[in-house]
């Protein structure tokens, strides 16, 4: 049990573990971004009266909700290639292609878990408040957009941190298709120093840290936006 | 996809038994089952503590509940795996390392189930028991718990769900399970990977999928009768 | 029996308890009604310690209660209580719910246990409904129920926190007539309540509380022909209408 910090001072560690931090918060920031976005074009889509479309976005959620994110992060990247056009696939082996499909899989994955913290959020208002908002005048699409989604989005806020918490852990999943996000490197630093209690403590508590950051950071967003609008 | 399924889906289901030891998805169930009910001591420990009217029981409770759901599985297994043999002096299978780690993980998750539903419970429940001169424990355990848990199960259940997915990952350690069985397939096959990962895939799906509609009943039907005594 | 020296309470910066002294002897019944918000559950509750108090000294059969070396549990099962919202225990039959006290606090036996059940059920008028789970009742029996759970601790005395204010009207007459038989059986009891039929029949002497004070402390009969403070007189003119 080595508690020192001699690691710290070796620039070849320091260097791993920032490139690896580097990597998990852009693929953490980048997957939010894209599955939020995502997320709301599903809401958009469940308003097409289709039965099949509402069926398609179903088994969508179902899909990424019960299926474990790490064989999501599998599929994409063992299995997809095989049908993806040779074009798109050269394309993607260009740049950095197991982060490409890591945040493919992660976006996707929390989307699926979005759309639904935006629907609870709509059901939530939605009655009373839509039936307000038509009997003003306005039309179903802006009765959604301007009275629903305002006050349903606040309301989605908490399980939505809740969420990004879960998939900033679910990044480290992504080391076993061998992006090198932070637990990836923990390894590497290990294999090659053998200070193994030493890199678990320092990753541990980096994890901790940015956990705790984005929880704080979540607390503050869900005041500056309170679900009951109260200043 | 028929020859498929007859040749590997019983090393699917369950590894290479009876031949070898057992896994496949019978492997991962028996892991989430296992971690979980081992959990379970330790959350209600963990739990109760949680609203304990001492200052340094209810904050190392905290502590605990909040360190072990900002690091990933994927760390904790880790610290297992370095861990285990040397505080036990002896070499630990893949298996019981991936127990432990489940199980602390899985801890701090039950434990905020556990709170949840302690604290569900009306006030004036627990102020009758001590009104009466219960004790701290007896109100505990025969008040509160017993309202508690049948309350606690869509919940449970819900967690068990997330156990199960969470299982996929110990393969990169080496346990038996599903994800492992598919990856031994994969090297058998060589070709077909996206029909190897989607057929774990929907083995998951159906499982979980399964698990969350029942507690979804059980919620509803736990709804119901609460409503129902209330009036 | 019960003694209130110089007790005072606050809730944050709000004096909930302003310098109450008072006193129960045994076998007395007293009634302490007020307006809303006088205080009077909150003095009621911190003869069981339900609530603390800042200053003052409470005493139960001599007792101080604030001592260190007071057992809280040994405290409480010497007092009856009974609250507004009954507060039975769902998951246990009416019998369980009476039998609970005794067997896990005073020790007894199965057996004896459930025998006193069954007496006190039968002083309750609710035998019949003793393997009953507590949902299937209505109200004034499961009140009814809460008083055979507080008997069952054989107190010296009872305490009543609004016994009759969650209950439809049609069945707080129940519930007063298991306290009037309780009060003619010579039980001490501190009763808060709105019934004031109820307290001009069987109070020995009413508490009346306003703004966290007590006012007046005088005999049922005094109080309810020669009320001296004026927001007494005022309470009785608004009640009585």
């Amino acid at each position: 049990m080595n508690f020192s910090l001699s690691l710290l001072s070796d620039p070849e560690t320091v260097h791993l573990l920032l490139t690896g931090i580097s990597v998990t918060l852009r693929l953490f920031i980048g997957a939010l971004a894209c599955g939020f976005v995502i997320a709301l074009l599903l809401t958009a889509a469940n308003l097409i009266p289709s039965r099949v479309v509402r069926a398609l976005i179903s088994l969508y959620v179902e899909y990424h909700r019960n299926v474990p994110t790490v064989v999501q992060i599998m599929v994409w990247y063992f299995g997809m290639p095989e049908i993806l056009p040779k074009a798109l696939k050269l394309w993607i082996n260009q740049g950095n292609s197991e982060f490409s499909f890591a945040l493919i899989a992660l976006s996707l994955n929390v989307s699926a878990y979005y759309y639904e913290d935006i629907r609870s959020g709509i059901k939530a208002i939605a009655g009373t408040q839509l039936e307000a908002a038509r009997a003003v005048g306005l039309s179903s699409a802006q009765a959604l957009r301007c009275v629903v989604l305002p006050q349903a989005v606040r309301i989605a806020v908490p399980p939505i941190i809740n969420r990004s918490l879960i998939l900033f852990k679910d990044t480290s999943l992504a080391m076993v298709i061998g992006v090198t996000e932070l637990t990836y490197q923990v390894k590497r630093i290990e294999n090659i120093t053998f200070q193994t209690f030493q890199i678990f403590m320092i990753s541990t508590f980096l994890y901790l840290v940015i956990s705790l950051m984005i929880a704080l950071l979540g607390a503050q967003v869900a005041r500056r936006y309170p679900a009951n609008f109260k200043r | 996809m028929y020859d498929f399924i007859s040749t590997y889906g019983m090393m699917f289901l369950v590894g290479s038994w009876p031949g070898g030891p057992i896994g496949g998805f019978a492997g991962t169930l028996i892991l989430a089952a296992l971690s979980l009910t081992a959990a379970f001591p330790i959350a209600m420990l963990i739990g109760t503590g949680r609203t304990s009217e001492i200052g340094i029981i209810r904050h190392l409770s905290t502590v605990w509940v909040y360190v072990f759901r900002s690091i990933p599985l994927i760390m904790i297994i880790f610290w297992a795996y370095f861990l285990l043999p040397t505080m036990m002096k002896t070499e630990i299978p893949p298996f019981w390392t991936a127990v432990s780690a489940i199980v602390i993980y899985e801890s701090a998750f039950l434990a905020e189930i556990i709170r949840g539903g302690l604290q569900s419970l009306p006030a004036g429940q627990v102020e009758a028991a001590r009104a009466m001169g219960l004790g701290y424990f007896q109100t505990l355990f025969t008040i509160q718990l017993p309202q508690a848990l049948s309350n606690m199960i869509p919940s449970l259940l819900n967690q068990f769900v997330s156990t199960i997915k969470a299982t996929s990952i110990v393969y990169i350690i080496g346990v038996n399970e599903a994800a492992f069985s598919a990856q031994q397939i994969n090297s058998i096959e060589l070709t077909g990977t996206l029909r190897t990962y989607l057929v774990l895939a929907m083995f998951y799906f159906f499982i979980c999928a399964l698990l969350s509609r029942v507690a979804k009943m059980l919620e509803a039907h736990l709804t119901a009768k609460r409503l129902g005594q209330a009036a | 029996m019960i003694k209130f020296e110089n007790v005072n309470k606050w809730y944050k910066t709000y004096h909930a308890l302003r310098d109450i002294n008072g006193e129960v002897n045994t076998g007395e019944v007293v009634v302490v009604c007020g307006p809303s918000g006088s205080g009077k559950s909150t003095m009621i509750r911190t003869i069981n310690k339900l609530e603390d108090i800042a200053s003052g000294t409470i005493r139960v059969q001599g007792q101080c209660i604030n001592d260190k070396h007071v057992n809280i549990n040994q405290l409480r099962a010497g007092i009856g209580f009974v609250f507004q919202h009954f507060n039975l225990f769902p998951h246990l039959s009416v019998k369980d719910n009476v039998a609970l006290s005794p067997i896990k606090v005073a020790g007894q036996s199965k057996a004896q246990a459930y025998e006193m059940a069954d007496e006190l059920l039968e002083k309750v008028g609710l035998y019949a409904k003793k393997d009953d789970m507590p949902a299937n009742l209505s109200g004034g029996q499961q009140q009814r129920v809460a008083i055979a759970r507080a008997l069952a601790q054989q107190p010296p005395v009872i305490l009543f926190d609004e016994p009759t204010s969650a209950l439809d009207p049609e069945m707080v007459g129940e519930v007063l007539n298991v306290m009037k038989k309780l009060a003619a059986d010579g039980m001490t009891m501190i009763c808060v309540t709105h019934e004031m039929n109820f307290a001009r029949e069987v109070a020995d002497r009413i508490w009346f509380m306003d703004q966290g004070e007590l006012l007046e402390d005088t005999t049922s009969n005094a109080f309810f022909t020669q009320a001296t403070h004026e927001r007494a007189q005022k309470f009785l003119a608004d009640i009585i209408h």
